[in-house]
């Protein structure tokens, strides 16, 4: 989970914080659809699954993006 | 399983014409924020792009590239027997621009001349057209002309696409000779992926009218665009070049028993530079062997492979070469293609 969290804050690039899985990582100020490209590349390198565009969207916690990259494994 | 093989075809020459007009991506900032079009295009890595003029259409970006490398080349327009014209931005809905490239460049009435309707995967088509006609043995030449006008595709008021697609025609010059050996291709669709990059109105389901060529705000975001503009759905794009093109890749690396490692180039199209710098590692192919044009000519849809290699391997292509071709977008529709290159001639760039 602590990888889990170290890797979103790299695609998205927030260097400033600690992130939590509850949060709604989209209303971070860093999110827009530049990073989510980013978060998209991310889990297909670290998880080697493709998480749709309307599930990432539909997310409205890190727990949840989570769950459902564990689903799609 | 949709996977070809041909013997003795190959490409004699390349030539590429683009439009004079060039756009710096940063100063492209008539519609959205400076520091926010800085960030854009730092990411997708298209620093400047070429628009035609409102008068200029893909077929003559194509005439130009192709009566440079007919001339270049010293070829006579009697020795061209096939031309097929691939865009999804041609002059007219009809009749199609092959037949008016016919007699703009001189070739005889006996030609074959038609068009292909595909955008990112279409030079892999075009050209395995090309090959499997020639493969017959009764023509003499082929050209393969691959030409679009992207700028009058896509609002310049959606971000998500405003920054990203150029203009540009180019010309391959298509014989018969036992130098080229071996070429393989394989060739996919998913037509259930339709909706991730689209023009929803202006063609016969959807007519246009008053309405379709209406701008409005379509999302959040503000981005503003009619429902004649291209729309495209950028994550679910990479998921599916992500999910798809390093398989197809693994095909045909299996169907031709090709060594990647003595391969000397690997042509991706040009989508952005986030994608294939990241494609590249996927694949595990080393980025020295990745030429890259995206920062001068952004994405120019099917012309992005051919205008790749004339813009980037001028002069390297000299001797036995081989290539890697990969092709990948509208449609869905995807393509990889190895080739073998004997002493392919490349004219400059045509600027037009």
């Amino acid at each position: 989970m602590k990888e889990f969290l170290e890797k979103i804050k790299e695609a998205l690039e927030i260097e400033d914080r600690d992130i939590q899985m509850t949060d709604n990582f989209k209303e971070y100020d860093e999110w827009d659809s530049l990073n989510k490209l980013s978060l998209i590349v991310m889990i297909d390198e670290e998880y080697d699954v493709q998480v749709p565009d309307d599930k990432v969207n539909s997310c409205s916690s890190l727990q949840e993006l989570y769950d459902e990259i564990q689903k799609l494994k | 399983m949709p996977l070809l093989k041909f013997n003795n075809v190959g490409i004699r020459g390349f030539s590429a014409a683009v439009p004079a007009t060039v756009i710096n991506n940063y100063e492209y900032t008539e519609f959205f924020k400076s520091e926010d079009v800085k960030e854009v295009v730092d990411k997708i890595g298209v620093k400047e792009r070429r628009f035609v003029t409102h008068e200029q259409c893909s077929s003559d970006l194509c005439y130009a590239a192709a009566n440079k490398l007919l001339d270049d080349l010293n070829v006579s327009r009697e020795d061209i027997d096939l031309l097929v014209f691939v865009s999804q931005t041609p002059d007219y809905r009809m009749p199609a621009t092959a037949i008016s490239l016919q007699d703009r460049l001189g070739l005889n009435k006996d030609t074959i001349a038609f068009d292909i309707s595909l955008g990112c995967s279409g030079f892999i088509y075009g050209l395995s057209t090309v090959y499997a006609y020639m493969q017959t043995g009764n023509f003499k030449k082929a050209l393969l002309l691959n030409g679009e006008t992207r700028s009058k595709v896509y609002s310049p008021k959606d971000r998500k696409t405003a920054f990203l697609f150029g203009d540009g025609g180019t010309a391959v010059l298509i014989e018969n000779d036992e130098k080229y050996g071996e070429s393989f291709f394989s060739m996919n669709s998913d037509g259930a992926l339709s909706d991730l990059i689209k023009i929803e109105a202006g063609g016969y389901r959807n007519m246009s009218t008053c309405e379709t060529v209406e701008e409005r705000v379509v999302d959040e975001y503000g981005n503003i665009r009619s429902a004649e503009h291209g729309v495209m759905k950028g994550g679910d794009v990479f998921n599916f070049v992500l999910k798809e093109v390093p398989k197809d890749f693994k095909k045909l690396i299996s169907f031709g028993n090709i060594d990647t490692n003595s391969t000397d180039y690997f042509v991706f199209h040009q989508a952005n530079d986030f994608m294939n710098s990241y494609l590249a590692k996927k694949l595990k192919v080393s980025i020295d062997k990745v030429p890259s044009s995206i920062a001068k000519f952004g994405n120019t849809s099917s012309v992005s492979i051919p205008l790749t290699i004339v813009s980037e391997l001028r002069g390297k292509l000299e001797g036995n070469k081989s290539l890697f071709l990969s092709g990948f977008g509208v449609g869905m529709s995807w393509g990889c293609a190895y080739i073998k290159i004997a002493d392919s001639y490349i004219s400059h760039i045509v600027e037009i």
